[in-house]
Protein backbone atom coordinates (compact mmCIF):
# COMPACT_ATOMS: atom_id res chain seq x y z
CA UNK A 1 0.00 0.00 0.00
CA UNK A 2 1.56 3.07 -0.83
CA UNK A 3 0.06 7.11 0.47
CA UNK A 4 1.33 9.95 -1.23
CA UNK A 5 0.17 13.68 -0.40
CA UNK A 6 2.47 15.94 -2.04
CA UNK A 7 2.77 19.42 -3.08
CA UNK A 8 5.62 21.73 -4.83
CA UNK A 9 5.96 24.60 -6.70
CA UNK A 10 6.96 24.15 -10.60
CA UNK A 11 7.81 26.43 -13.39
CA UNK A 12 5.78 25.38 -15.76
CA UNK A 13 5.93 26.56 -19.50
CA UNK A 14 3.92 29.15 -19.38
CA UNK A 15 3.46 30.84 -15.74
CA UNK A 16 4.36 28.97 -12.18
CA UNK A 17 1.89 26.74 -11.16
CA UNK A 18 1.61 24.04 -7.74
CA UNK A 19 2.18 20.41 -7.69
CA UNK A 20 -0.46 18.90 -5.44
CA UNK A 21 -1.37 15.58 -5.84
CA UNK A 22 -2.32 12.89 -3.11
CA UNK A 23 -3.56 8.86 -3.66
CA UNK A 24 -3.27 5.77 -2.53
CA UNK A 25 -2.09 2.71 -4.63
CA UNK A 26 -2.83 -0.82 -3.82
CA UNK A 27 -0.32 -3.63 -4.15
CA UNK A 28 0.43 -4.76 -7.52
CA UNK A 29 -1.23 -2.13 -9.13
CA UNK A 30 -0.81 -0.99 -12.71
CA UNK A 31 -1.27 3.02 -12.78
CA UNK A 32 -1.11 4.87 -15.96
CA UNK A 33 0.08 9.01 -15.78
CA UNK A 34 -1.26 10.72 -18.21
CA UNK A 35 -1.76 14.48 -18.89
CA UNK A 36 -0.35 17.56 -21.73
CA UNK A 37 3.43 17.80 -21.16
CA UNK A 38 4.20 20.31 -18.64
CA UNK A 39 1.08 19.14 -16.45
CA UNK A 40 4.06 17.69 -13.58
CA UNK A 41 4.00 13.67 -14.63
CA UNK A 42 7.63 13.44 -14.55
CA UNK A 43 8.34 15.55 -11.41
CA UNK A 44 5.84 13.60 -9.89
CA UNK A 45 8.02 9.89 -10.78
CA UNK A 46 10.72 12.35 -9.61
CA UNK A 47 9.39 12.87 -6.58
CA UNK A 48 8.83 9.42 -5.53
CA UNK A 49 12.10 8.10 -6.71
CA UNK A 50 13.78 10.62 -4.44
CA UNK A 51 15.27 12.36 -7.06
CA UNK A 52 13.78 15.92 -6.47
CA UNK A 53 12.45 17.21 -2.92
CA UNK A 54 8.93 18.27 -2.37
CA UNK A 55 6.59 19.29 0.63
CA UNK A 56 4.11 16.60 2.08
CA UNK A 57 4.19 12.52 2.75
CA UNK A 58 4.92 9.89 0.73
CA UNK A 59 4.58 6.31 2.61
CA UNK A 60 5.10 2.83 1.53
CA UNK A 61 4.31 -0.32 2.94
CA UNK A 62 4.67 1.37 6.18
CA UNK A 63 8.58 2.48 5.34
CA UNK A 64 8.56 6.58 5.43
CA UNK A 65 9.77 8.00 2.10
CA UNK A 66 9.00 11.61 2.56
CA UNK A 67 7.88 13.47 5.65
CA UNK A 68 7.64 17.15 6.88
CA UNK A 69 11.44 15.58 9.21
CA UNK A 70 12.97 13.26 6.78
CA UNK A 71 13.39 12.62 2.97
CA UNK A 72 14.58 9.24 2.32
CA UNK A 73 17.66 9.25 -0.31
CA UNK A 74 16.82 7.77 -3.54
CA UNK A 75 19.96 4.73 -2.34
CA UNK A 76 17.09 3.57 -0.08
CA UNK A 77 13.95 3.36 -1.86
CA UNK A 78 13.50 0.61 -3.40
CA UNK A 79 12.80 1.66 -6.74
CA UNK A 80 13.17 1.01 -10.22
CA UNK A 81 13.13 3.70 -12.63
CA UNK A 82 13.11 3.21 -16.61
CA UNK A 83 14.07 6.45 -18.03
CA UNK A 84 12.73 7.75 -21.01
CA UNK A 85 16.28 7.62 -22.52
CA UNK A 86 17.00 4.53 -21.68
CA UNK A 87 20.37 5.94 -19.40
CA UNK A 88 22.54 2.51 -19.66
CA UNK A 89 25.82 2.62 -18.22
CA UNK A 90 27.55 3.14 -21.48
CA UNK A 91 30.63 1.09 -20.33
CA UNK A 92 29.07 -1.68 -18.90
CA UNK A 93 27.99 -4.94 -20.70
CA UNK A 94 24.28 -5.73 -21.26
CA UNK A 95 24.74 -7.80 -18.28
CA UNK A 96 26.91 -5.80 -16.09
CA UNK A 97 24.23 -3.65 -16.14
CA UNK A 98 22.24 -5.61 -14.77
CA UNK A 99 24.16 -6.81 -12.26
CA UNK A 100 25.76 -3.80 -11.26
CA UNK A 101 22.43 -2.98 -9.26
CA UNK A 102 22.50 -6.89 -7.65
CA UNK A 103 24.65 -9.30 -7.92
CA UNK A 104 22.27 -11.43 -8.59
CA UNK A 105 23.15 -14.15 -11.45
CA UNK A 106 19.93 -15.98 -11.54
CA UNK A 107 17.74 -13.11 -11.49
CA UNK A 108 19.56 -11.61 -14.19
CA UNK A 109 19.90 -14.71 -16.89
CA UNK A 110 15.81 -14.62 -15.66
CA UNK A 111 15.17 -11.47 -16.47
CA UNK A 112 17.40 -11.81 -20.15
CA UNK A 113 15.56 -14.55 -21.30
CA UNK A 114 11.93 -12.86 -20.34
CA UNK A 115 13.18 -9.51 -22.38
CA UNK A 116 14.98 -12.23 -25.06
CA UNK A 117 18.46 -10.70 -24.88
CA UNK A 118 20.31 -13.46 -23.64
CA UNK A 119 22.38 -13.79 -27.00
CA UNK A 120 23.43 -10.26 -26.60
CA UNK A 121 24.43 -10.32 -23.15
CA UNK A 122 27.86 -9.79 -24.06
CA UNK A 123 27.45 -6.63 -25.98
CA UNK A 124 27.69 -2.89 -24.50
CA UNK A 125 24.79 -0.24 -25.04
CA UNK A 126 26.44 1.23 -27.79
CA UNK A 127 25.91 -1.98 -30.17
CA UNK A 128 21.94 -2.43 -29.14
CA UNK A 129 18.62 -0.78 -31.12
CA UNK A 130 16.28 1.44 -29.00
CA UNK A 131 14.14 -1.40 -28.77
CA UNK A 132 16.78 -3.49 -27.17
CA UNK A 133 18.22 -0.91 -24.96
CA UNK A 134 14.85 -0.13 -23.45
CA UNK A 135 14.43 -3.57 -22.55
CA UNK A 136 17.61 -3.62 -20.97
CA UNK A 137 16.65 -0.50 -19.12
CA UNK A 138 13.24 -2.24 -18.26
CA UNK A 139 15.55 -5.19 -17.29
CA UNK A 140 17.98 -3.23 -14.92
CA UNK A 141 14.97 -1.57 -13.36
CA UNK A 142 13.50 -5.11 -12.05
CA UNK A 143 16.76 -6.38 -10.86
CA UNK A 144 16.14 -4.70 -7.38
CA UNK A 145 12.85 -6.67 -7.52
CA UNK A 146 11.68 -2.92 -6.24
CA UNK A 147 8.28 -2.13 -4.38
CA UNK A 148 7.58 0.61 -7.09
CA UNK A 149 8.72 0.40 -10.83
CA UNK A 150 8.25 3.74 -11.99
CA UNK A 151 8.31 3.91 -16.10
CA UNK A 152 9.07 7.65 -17.42
CA UNK A 153 7.18 7.42 -21.11
CA UNK A 154 9.21 4.19 -21.97
CA UNK A 155 8.32 3.46 -25.05
CA UNK A 156 7.47 6.81 -27.15
CA UNK A 157 10.56 6.92 -28.68
CA UNK A 158 10.04 3.46 -30.48
CA UNK A 159 8.42 2.89 -33.74
CA UNK A 160 5.07 1.34 -33.21
CA UNK A 161 5.77 -2.64 -34.22
CA UNK A 162 8.49 -2.18 -31.30
CA UNK A 163 6.28 -0.41 -28.96
CA UNK A 164 3.74 -3.49 -29.20
CA UNK A 165 6.01 -5.50 -28.90
CA UNK A 166 7.57 -4.29 -25.59
CA UNK A 167 4.04 -3.28 -24.04
CA UNK A 168 3.28 -7.10 -24.50
CA UNK A 169 6.98 -7.77 -22.68
CA UNK A 170 5.89 -5.35 -20.02
CA UNK A 171 2.78 -6.97 -19.17
CA UNK A 172 4.46 -10.76 -19.27
CA UNK A 173 6.74 -8.84 -16.32
CA UNK A 174 3.84 -7.06 -14.22
CA UNK A 175 2.18 -10.71 -14.22
CA UNK A 176 5.52 -12.77 -13.23
CA UNK A 177 6.71 -10.18 -10.91
CA UNK A 178 3.44 -8.24 -9.56
CA UNK A 179 5.46 -5.13 -9.11
CA UNK A 180 3.49 -1.97 -8.53
CA UNK A 181 3.80 0.42 -11.54
CA UNK A 182 3.65 3.63 -12.13
CA UNK A 183 3.78 4.47 -15.96
CA UNK A 184 3.68 8.02 -17.47
CA UNK A 185 2.28 7.78 -21.24
CA UNK A 186 0.23 9.33 -23.68
CA UNK A 187 -0.80 6.43 -26.20
CA UNK A 188 -4.44 5.10 -25.03
CA UNK A 189 -4.03 1.69 -27.00
CA UNK A 190 -0.99 1.38 -24.48
CA UNK A 191 -2.44 2.48 -21.23
CA UNK A 192 -5.78 0.41 -22.18
CA UNK A 193 -3.93 -2.71 -22.48
CA UNK A 194 -1.22 -2.07 -19.43
CA UNK A 195 -3.12 -0.38 -16.81
CA UNK A 196 -5.58 -0.70 -14.61
CA UNK A 197 -6.08 2.56 -13.52
CA UNK A 198 -5.58 5.78 -15.09
CA UNK A 199 -4.37 9.16 -13.30
CA UNK A 200 -4.68 12.12 -15.19
CA UNK A 201 -2.93 15.39 -14.38
CA UNK A 202 -3.80 19.43 -15.67
CA UNK A 203 -1.82 21.98 -14.56
CA UNK A 204 -0.51 19.88 -11.52
CA UNK A 205 -3.65 18.72 -10.34
CA UNK A 206 -5.18 15.51 -10.41
CA UNK A 207 -7.99 15.67 -12.88
CA UNK A 208 -9.50 12.08 -13.58
CA UNK A 209 -8.65 8.96 -11.40
CA UNK A 210 -10.36 5.86 -12.70
CA UNK A 211 -10.42 2.88 -15.21
CA UNK A 212 -9.26 3.51 -18.66
CA UNK A 213 -12.36 2.62 -19.63
CA UNK A 214 -14.33 5.21 -17.38
CA UNK A 215 -11.23 8.07 -18.39
CA UNK A 216 -10.59 6.92 -22.01
CA UNK A 217 -13.77 6.11 -23.68
CA UNK A 218 -15.41 9.10 -25.24
CA UNK A 219 -18.66 8.40 -26.40
CA UNK A 220 -21.31 9.38 -24.15
CA UNK A 221 -25.43 8.26 -24.48
CA UNK A 222 -26.30 6.50 -27.52
CA UNK A 223 -23.35 7.32 -29.31
CA UNK A 224 -22.21 4.44 -30.96
CA UNK A 225 -18.14 5.61 -31.65
CA UNK A 226 -16.75 8.59 -31.38
CA UNK A 227 -13.27 10.04 -32.04
CA UNK A 228 -10.75 13.10 -31.23
CA UNK A 229 -9.57 14.50 -34.20
CA UNK A 230 -7.74 17.60 -35.99
CA UNK A 231 -9.44 19.46 -39.12
CA UNK A 232 -6.61 19.58 -41.48
CA UNK A 233 -8.30 21.25 -44.38
CA UNK A 234 -12.16 22.26 -45.22
CA UNK A 235 -12.80 22.56 -49.17
CA UNK A 236 -15.87 23.03 -51.18
CA UNK A 237 -16.93 20.43 -54.05
CA UNK A 238 -19.61 21.19 -55.84
CA UNK A 239 -22.66 22.54 -53.23
CA UNK A 240 -21.43 20.57 -50.05
CA UNK A 241 -18.62 21.06 -48.09
CA UNK A 242 -16.23 18.05 -47.28
CA UNK A 243 -13.86 18.72 -43.97
CA UNK A 244 -10.63 16.45 -43.95
CA UNK A 245 -9.83 15.58 -40.29
CA UNK A 246 -6.99 13.35 -39.08
CA UNK A 247 -8.05 10.76 -36.23
CA UNK A 248 -4.78 9.31 -35.18
CA UNK A 249 -2.77 8.19 -38.21
CA UNK A 250 -6.08 7.91 -40.08
CA UNK A 251 -7.52 10.84 -42.69
CA UNK A 252 -11.13 10.72 -43.14
CA UNK A 253 -13.39 13.03 -45.35
CA UNK A 254 -16.67 14.33 -43.77
CA UNK A 255 -19.33 15.86 -45.23
CA UNK A 256 -19.93 19.27 -43.17
CA UNK A 257 -23.31 22.00 -44.20
CA UNK A 258 -22.50 25.25 -44.97
CA UNK A 259 -23.60 26.64 -41.50
CA UNK A 260 -20.78 23.75 -39.58
CA UNK A 261 -18.19 24.67 -42.18
CA UNK A 262 -17.86 28.27 -41.52
CA UNK A 263 -17.93 27.20 -38.04
CA UNK A 264 -15.27 25.05 -38.12
CA UNK A 265 -11.33 25.97 -37.92
CA UNK A 266 -8.22 24.66 -39.34
CA UNK A 267 -6.08 22.95 -36.74
CA UNK A 268 -9.33 23.08 -34.35
CA UNK A 269 -9.83 19.15 -32.42
CA UNK A 270 -12.62 17.87 -33.09
CA UNK A 271 -14.87 14.92 -31.83
CA UNK A 272 -16.52 13.33 -34.39
CA UNK A 273 -19.45 10.62 -34.08
CA UNK A 274 -22.36 8.87 -35.25
CA UNK A 275 -25.13 7.21 -33.34
CA UNK A 276 -27.23 6.25 -36.56
CA UNK A 277 -25.96 2.90 -37.68
CA UNK A 278 -23.93 -0.14 -36.09
CA UNK A 279 -19.92 0.13 -37.23
CA UNK A 280 -18.86 -3.05 -39.22
CA UNK A 281 -15.24 -4.10 -37.60
CA UNK A 282 -13.29 -6.47 -39.95
CA UNK A 283 -9.74 -7.53 -40.48
CA UNK A 284 -7.54 -4.95 -41.70
CA UNK A 285 -5.02 -6.07 -44.50
CA UNK A 286 -2.58 -2.96 -45.15
CA UNK B 1 77.28 15.85 -34.14
CA UNK B 2 77.73 12.74 -32.35
CA UNK B 3 80.16 14.46 -29.73
CA UNK B 4 77.55 16.63 -29.48
CA UNK B 5 74.81 14.38 -28.80
CA UNK B 6 77.55 12.47 -26.43
CA UNK B 7 77.87 14.87 -24.33
CA UNK B 8 74.26 15.99 -23.65
CA UNK B 9 73.16 16.28 -20.00
CA UNK B 10 70.47 14.22 -19.44
CA UNK B 11 69.20 15.50 -15.86
CA UNK B 12 67.16 18.80 -16.79
CA UNK B 13 64.70 16.26 -18.50
CA UNK B 14 64.54 14.02 -15.92
CA UNK B 15 63.87 16.66 -13.68
CA UNK B 16 61.17 17.39 -16.09
CA UNK B 17 59.48 14.57 -16.35
CA UNK B 18 59.67 14.09 -12.64
CA UNK B 19 58.30 17.70 -11.57
CA UNK B 20 55.64 17.17 -14.39
CA UNK B 21 54.86 13.20 -13.27
CA UNK B 22 54.23 13.91 -9.58
CA UNK B 23 52.68 17.17 -10.71
CA UNK B 24 49.45 15.51 -12.68
CA UNK B 25 49.28 12.89 -10.01
CA UNK B 26 48.84 15.25 -6.78
CA UNK B 27 46.77 17.85 -9.45
CA UNK B 28 44.30 14.26 -10.26
CA UNK B 29 43.60 13.96 -6.71
CA UNK B 30 43.15 17.31 -6.06
CA UNK B 31 41.35 18.18 -8.96
CA UNK B 32 38.78 15.00 -9.28
CA UNK B 33 36.66 15.87 -6.21
CA UNK B 34 36.58 19.38 -7.37
CA UNK B 35 35.82 18.89 -10.88
CA UNK B 36 32.88 16.20 -10.07
CA UNK B 37 31.60 19.14 -7.32
CA UNK B 38 31.93 21.69 -9.65
CA UNK B 39 29.88 19.50 -12.50
CA UNK B 40 26.92 18.69 -9.89
CA UNK B 41 26.35 21.74 -7.82
CA UNK B 42 23.85 24.62 -8.31
CA UNK B 43 25.72 26.71 -5.73
CA UNK B 44 25.73 30.42 -6.64
CA UNK B 45 29.44 30.00 -5.38
CA UNK B 46 30.13 28.19 -8.52
CA UNK B 47 31.33 30.88 -10.73
CA UNK B 48 33.62 32.35 -8.19
CA UNK B 49 35.06 29.23 -7.67
CA UNK B 50 35.80 28.33 -11.44
CA UNK B 51 36.99 32.09 -12.37
CA UNK B 52 39.48 31.18 -9.50
CA UNK B 53 40.68 27.86 -10.99
CA UNK B 54 41.05 29.99 -14.05
CA UNK B 55 43.10 31.95 -12.92
CA UNK B 56 46.47 30.54 -14.03
CA UNK B 57 45.49 30.42 -17.26
CA UNK B 58 45.19 34.46 -17.92
CA UNK B 59 47.68 35.68 -15.86
CA UNK B 60 51.05 36.19 -16.32
CA UNK B 61 53.44 33.04 -15.40
CA UNK B 62 55.69 35.91 -13.74
CA UNK B 63 52.50 37.55 -11.60
CA UNK B 64 51.62 33.40 -10.36
CA UNK B 65 55.18 33.19 -10.26
CA UNK B 66 55.81 36.57 -7.78
CA UNK B 67 52.81 35.80 -5.71
CA UNK B 68 54.04 31.94 -5.00
CA UNK B 69 57.65 33.20 -4.23
CA UNK B 70 56.42 35.72 -2.00
CA UNK B 71 54.25 32.97 -0.14
CA UNK B 72 56.97 30.87 -0.12
CA UNK B 73 59.79 33.20 0.80
CA UNK B 74 61.16 32.09 4.79
CA UNK B 75 59.50 35.31 6.17
CA UNK B 76 56.40 34.60 5.18
CA UNK B 77 53.58 32.14 7.56
CA UNK B 78 53.14 29.92 4.87
CA UNK B 79 57.28 29.68 4.32
CA UNK B 80 58.19 29.58 7.68
CA UNK B 81 55.05 26.89 8.30
CA UNK B 82 56.99 24.83 6.14
CA UNK B 83 60.25 25.30 7.33
CA UNK B 84 59.46 24.80 10.81
CA UNK B 85 56.94 21.67 10.45
CA UNK B 86 58.63 19.71 7.94
CA UNK B 87 62.00 21.27 8.00
CA UNK B 88 61.17 21.76 4.20
CA UNK B 89 62.34 25.11 2.52
CA UNK B 90 60.01 26.10 -0.27
CA UNK B 91 61.35 28.82 -2.59
CA UNK B 92 64.20 27.50 -4.61
CA UNK B 93 63.82 24.17 -3.96
CA UNK B 94 62.00 20.93 -5.84
CA UNK B 95 59.06 20.79 -3.16
CA UNK B 96 58.35 24.27 -4.06
CA UNK B 97 58.22 23.96 -7.51
CA UNK B 98 55.33 20.84 -7.31
CA UNK B 99 53.48 23.42 -5.47
CA UNK B 100 53.87 26.02 -7.63
CA UNK B 101 53.49 23.68 -11.01
CA UNK B 102 50.01 22.76 -9.48
CA UNK B 103 49.05 26.02 -8.79
CA UNK B 104 49.98 26.76 -12.71
CA UNK B 105 48.57 23.67 -14.25
CA UNK B 106 45.32 23.52 -12.14
CA UNK B 107 42.95 24.79 -14.89
CA UNK B 108 44.46 21.91 -17.79
CA UNK B 109 43.42 19.40 -15.23
CA UNK B 110 40.04 20.81 -13.55
CA UNK B 111 38.76 21.93 -17.02
CA UNK B 112 38.10 18.57 -19.04
CA UNK B 113 37.18 16.37 -16.49
CA UNK B 114 34.69 19.43 -15.55
CA UNK B 115 33.51 19.08 -18.95
CA UNK B 116 33.78 15.50 -19.05
CA UNK B 117 31.75 15.36 -16.44
CA UNK B 118 29.23 17.82 -16.96
CA UNK B 119 28.32 15.94 -20.66
CA UNK B 120 27.56 12.78 -19.13
CA UNK B 121 23.66 12.17 -18.80
CA UNK B 122 22.28 12.96 -15.98
CA UNK B 123 19.77 10.40 -16.27
CA UNK B 124 22.90 7.58 -16.40
CA UNK B 125 24.09 8.71 -12.86
CA UNK B 126 20.64 9.13 -11.73
CA UNK B 127 19.93 5.45 -12.85
CA UNK B 128 23.04 4.26 -10.85
CA UNK B 129 21.43 6.59 -7.66
CA UNK B 130 18.15 4.75 -7.77
CA UNK B 131 19.89 1.37 -7.72
CA UNK B 132 21.21 2.30 -4.65
CA UNK B 133 25.00 3.60 -5.21
CA UNK B 134 26.63 6.09 -3.46
CA UNK B 135 28.13 9.17 -4.86
CA UNK B 136 31.21 7.30 -4.40
CA UNK B 137 30.56 4.90 -6.20
CA UNK B 138 28.70 6.69 -8.66
CA UNK B 139 31.93 8.96 -9.52
CA UNK B 140 34.50 5.58 -9.56
CA UNK B 141 32.06 3.14 -11.34
CA UNK B 142 30.22 5.13 -13.47
CA UNK B 143 30.94 8.53 -14.14
CA UNK B 144 35.12 8.30 -14.62
CA UNK B 145 34.67 5.06 -16.87
CA UNK B 146 32.66 7.14 -19.14
CA UNK B 147 34.89 10.12 -19.58
CA UNK B 148 37.93 8.20 -20.68
CA UNK B 149 39.26 10.36 -23.40
CA UNK B 150 38.74 13.40 -21.02
CA UNK B 151 40.33 11.74 -18.39
CA UNK B 152 43.71 11.16 -20.82
CA UNK B 153 43.45 14.23 -22.07
CA UNK B 154 42.81 16.26 -18.36
CA UNK B 155 46.32 13.93 -17.17
CA UNK B 156 48.17 14.34 -20.74
CA UNK B 157 47.79 18.06 -20.85
CA UNK B 158 48.21 18.42 -17.42
CA UNK B 159 51.61 16.52 -17.94
CA UNK B 160 53.23 18.19 -20.84
CA UNK B 161 51.77 21.84 -19.86
CA UNK B 162 54.20 21.24 -16.77
CA UNK B 163 56.48 20.48 -19.23
CA UNK B 164 56.37 22.95 -21.20
CA UNK B 165 56.38 25.43 -18.10
CA UNK B 166 59.12 28.30 -18.05
CA UNK B 167 58.04 31.37 -16.67
CA UNK B 168 56.74 29.88 -13.03
CA UNK B 169 59.31 27.66 -13.12
CA UNK B 170 62.12 29.90 -13.18
CA UNK B 171 61.03 32.52 -10.45
CA UNK B 172 60.29 30.19 -7.79
CA UNK B 173 63.13 27.47 -8.63
CA UNK B 174 65.58 29.28 -10.12
CA UNK B 175 67.62 27.83 -12.28
CA UNK B 176 69.74 24.99 -9.70
CA UNK B 177 71.39 22.30 -11.52
CA UNK B 178 70.28 18.60 -10.55
CA UNK B 179 67.92 20.27 -8.53
CA UNK B 180 65.54 22.83 -9.87
CA UNK B 181 66.93 23.27 -13.50
CA UNK B 182 64.61 21.42 -15.52
CA UNK B 183 64.69 21.31 -19.43
CA UNK B 184 63.02 24.31 -20.81
CA UNK B 185 65.34 26.53 -18.26
CA UNK B 186 68.51 24.83 -19.36
CA UNK B 187 67.56 25.65 -22.97
CA UNK B 188 67.47 29.80 -22.05
CA UNK B 189 70.76 29.05 -19.82
CA UNK B 190 72.35 27.05 -23.26
CA UNK B 191 70.76 30.56 -25.17
CA UNK B 192 72.04 33.02 -23.39
CA UNK B 193 75.18 31.03 -22.91
CA UNK B 194 75.60 30.98 -27.09
CA UNK B 195 75.20 26.99 -27.01
CA UNK B 196 73.19 26.94 -29.70
CA UNK B 197 73.98 23.29 -30.67
CA UNK B 198 73.01 21.99 -27.44
CA UNK B 199 69.65 24.30 -27.47
CA UNK B 200 69.08 22.91 -30.98
CA UNK B 201 69.28 19.34 -29.33
CA UNK B 202 67.38 19.82 -26.58
CA UNK B 203 64.54 21.91 -28.20
CA UNK B 204 64.24 18.80 -30.87
CA UNK B 205 63.84 16.85 -28.19
CA UNK B 206 61.68 18.38 -26.53
CA UNK B 207 59.53 19.12 -29.62
CA UNK B 208 59.47 15.15 -30.71
CA UNK B 209 58.32 14.29 -27.11
CA UNK B 210 55.21 17.34 -27.31
CA UNK B 211 54.28 16.01 -30.66
CA UNK B 212 54.33 12.33 -29.97
CA UNK B 213 52.21 12.39 -26.77
CA UNK B 214 49.95 14.85 -28.26
CA UNK B 215 49.29 12.99 -31.69
CA UNK B 216 48.81 9.60 -28.95
CA UNK B 217 46.37 11.15 -26.98
CA UNK B 218 44.11 12.31 -30.07
CA UNK B 219 44.21 8.77 -31.54
CA UNK B 220 43.14 7.30 -28.56
CA UNK B 221 40.03 9.63 -28.09
CA UNK B 222 39.42 8.74 -31.88
CA UNK B 223 39.36 5.41 -31.38
CA UNK B 224 36.97 5.79 -28.13
CA UNK B 225 34.57 7.60 -29.76
CA UNK B 226 34.47 5.01 -32.25
CA UNK B 227 33.68 2.34 -30.29
CA UNK B 228 31.74 3.90 -27.50
CA UNK B 229 29.98 6.99 -29.24
CA UNK B 230 31.09 9.20 -26.49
Amino acid sequence: MIHLSIQKKLQGAEENMKLEAAFSVQEGEFIALRGKSGSGKTTLLRILAGLEDAQGEIIVENETWLSKVATLPPQKRCIGFVFQDYALFENMTIEQNLLFVQKDKALAAHLLELTELTALKERYPNALSGGQKQRVSIARALMKRPKILLLDEPLSALDPQMRNKLQNELLTLHKEFGTTTIMVSHDPSEIYKLASRVIELENGKIIHDGTPKEVLLKTQGSQKFSFEGEVLEIKKVDVIYVAIVAIGQQLVEVVVSTNEAKALKIGEIVRLSTKAFNPTISHSYT
Amino acid sequence: MIAALQNIEFTPFLISFKLAAITAFVLFCIALPLAWYLSQTRSKAKPFIEAVTALPIVLPPSVLGFYILWAFAPESALGAFFEDAFGVKLAFSFTGLVIASCFYSLPFMVQPLQSGFESLSKNMLEASYVAGKSKLVTLFQVALPNIKPSLLTAIIVTFAHTVGEFGVVLMVGGSIPGETKVASVAIYDMVEMMDYTAAHIYSAIMLIISFVVLLGVYIFNAKQTRRFGL
